[in-house]
């Protein structure tokens, strides 16, 4: 945008001390733009755009531009500077030596985003679709098959940018590669499905870390999506940054009510279904699928825990996420325990029906004990490695109630395993985590999927802030 | 006017014709491949027999583990040993 040789100043009507240099500029003969208000100098700026493409902070600014360039600029009002910029003396008898300056509104917070997206290089790359006005921006999203069959929010390039602020990362770095059509999804991609699934910037920063984590191979996504079983990836986040960011660790915590947990459970399925083009009925064949297959993410409570954080206590310490093929929440129902001991046998029993009660090393589980459960623990001096060491014991089973035709039941494990003793978790496939409201004799369960390097194995990652 | 930003990965899918169908399969290489999900074996055991009783060259291969895709050595295994193959996908 070019600019006339000679003085050129930019104001706002709004600010003191532009009305205070009022008459200097006129003296000067300076061209002059105000930003708010059409009618007092010869030029408005209303729109902001010379202001974005001046990089005007302050007003009022005063430049010279020689041969179309800027050669000097000086801010607010002070004597010394105006003359020295102008080579006029004598300026502004009667004003004070200097006043500053007020913020420009293109530095506005508030218009900062859409300035930059409509005058900047924004450096996205995302295809941009134009939506006719009279066509409603949910429907034309749903039918374009971006959502989840909930409705989302537009994702605007304004709104991309604020997201994009959540992350020092560069938005064209490649995350991730995405199942099941090893996509390689950029940062800017998932803050536009951030946008969608209604993130806030300071939430992008887990998206992105449960994004990396659920692409990992071990992960085993493609598989995870395209099985007929109810799995989809649910979301354990440790560190400081589950409290910044308000996730709800407590009262709820698999429930509904937290946006940081509803949405960054959202966006990471949303990356997947348009990213890596994992859609139900398409590549997904699961069967009855899960509730949590819209969003499934919470904060570990670690305050008043028996256990370390799962995720330090899995080699990542501070802010990290840990995802798991989670099929479901199970109930554990003990209001009667008073001893460690009394309370894991009642945990064994629930977990030994994970999948099936006849099926062992299947499926991993996923056990979520509650504060009131959880003090037995502490109280009690368990930890983590000792409670699953007392439930691997608990549940190491006889073969022969577990092979095809036992108990009167055709599933099972095949007749040659009879007569040995068989654990119903692998090594590291059962893994406990602290969650839940201060009151409650209930813990949970979430059945994975199948367990391990035939199947899906959790993965922790760092969130990088 | 609204602008929004496409959240897809923007791929466009290569579309491939298919190759003409075998009027017979007498004499021709038929890869049967199981993909580790139980009982795959019992059906592609009677597609042998059946397949070899009309004088078809049988050959099998299976996938490490039914959750993953088939890596691509394997494919590529088929793809030069066989003329046709069929896949037995489920429980």
């Amino acid at each position: 945008m070019q600019l006339p040789d000679g003085l050129v100043a930019v104001v706002k009507r709004e600010c003191p001390t532009c009305v205070l240099v009022e008459p200097v500029l006129r003296e000067l003969g300076a061209t002059v733009w105000c930003q708010d208000d059409a009618g007092w100098f010869e030029h408005e700026d209303l729109e902001l755009e010379l202001s974005y493409r001046w990089n005007i902070e302050t007003v009022p600014t005063l430049l010279r531009i020689e041969d179309g360039e800027e050669a000097a600029r000086v801010v607010g009002w002070s004597r010394e500077q105006w003359e020295g910029l102008t080579g006029v003396t004598g300026l502004g008898t009667g004003l004070p030596e200097h006043r500053p300056g007020c913020g420009s509104l293109s530095v506005d917070p508030d218009r900062i985003d859409a300035l930059e997206a409509r005058y900047g290089g924004t450096g996205l790359g995302s295809r941009r679709v134009e939506l006719a006005d009279l066509e409603d921006e949910h429907e034309a999203m749903y039918d374009r098959g971006w959502t989840d069959g909930l409705p989302v929010v537009p994702p605007t390039p304004e709104r991309v940018l604020r997201m994009l602020r959540g992350t020092p990362r560069d938005p064209q770095e490649v995350v991730a590669v995405v199942p099941p059509d090893l996509v390689e999804c950029t940062v800017e991609k998932v803050a536009v499905n951030a946008v969608m699934a209604g993130c806030l910037p300071e939430h992008l920063p887990v998206v992105l870390a449960a994004l990396e984590a659920a692409s990992a191979d071990e992960f085993g996504l493609h598989g995870l999506l395209a099985t007929t079983y109810f799995s989809g990836p649910m979301i354990v986040v440790n560190g400081p940054i589950t409290r910044r960011i308000g996730m709800n660790s407590g009262v709820n915590a698999l429930g509904q009510g937290n946006r940081a947990n509803a949405t960054i459970g959202r966006a990471l399925q949303l990356v997947v279904r348009n990213v890596g083009g994992g859609r139900p009925g398409e590549i997904d064949r699961a069967t009855l699928g899960n509730p949590g297959k819209y969003s499934f993410c919470f904060a570990e409570r670690e305050e008043d825990s028996p256990f370390t954080p799962l995720a330090a206590d899995r080699g990542v310490p501070g802010n990290a996420v840990t995802v798991f093929a989670g099929s479901g929440v199970q109930p554990v129902v003990d209001q009667l325990s008073r001893t460690p001991e009394s309370l894991a046998r009642s945990f064994a029993a629930c977990l030994r029906v994970n999948g099936h009660p006849k099926l062992p090393l299947a499926f991993d589980a996923v056990l979520i004990v509650s504060p009131e459960h959880g003090r037995l623990f502490r109280e009690a001096g368990w930890d983590r490695d000792r409670l699953v060491a007392e439930i691997g014991a608990l549940l190491t089973l006889p073969s022969d109630e577990l092979i095809r035709g036992a108990g009167g039941i055709e599933e099972g494990i095949q007749e040659r395993l009879a007569g040995v003793e068989l654990p119903k978790f692998r090594p590291g496939g059962l893994l406990v985590v602290h969650a839940g409201g201060d009151a409650g004799l209930f813990s949970a369960i979430v059945g994975g999927w199948v367990s391990g390097s035939t199947g899906s194995a959790p993965v922790t990652r760092e969130v990088r802030t | 006017m609204r602008t929004v930003l496409d959240p897809t990965g923007e791929r466009r899918t290569a579309e491939r014709e298919l190759l003409p169908r075998p009027a017979s399969l007498r004499g021709r290489t038929v890869g049967l491949l199981d993909i580790s999900k139980p009982r795959g074996d019992v059906f592609l055991d009677r597609l042998e027999e059946l397949l070899t009783a009309d004088g078809v060259v049988v050959r099998r291969y299976q996938k490490p583990t039914f959750t993953r895709t088939a890596p691509v050595d394997l494919r590529h295994e088929i793809a030069e040993q066989c003329e046709v193959v069929i896949e037995a996908l489920a429980d």
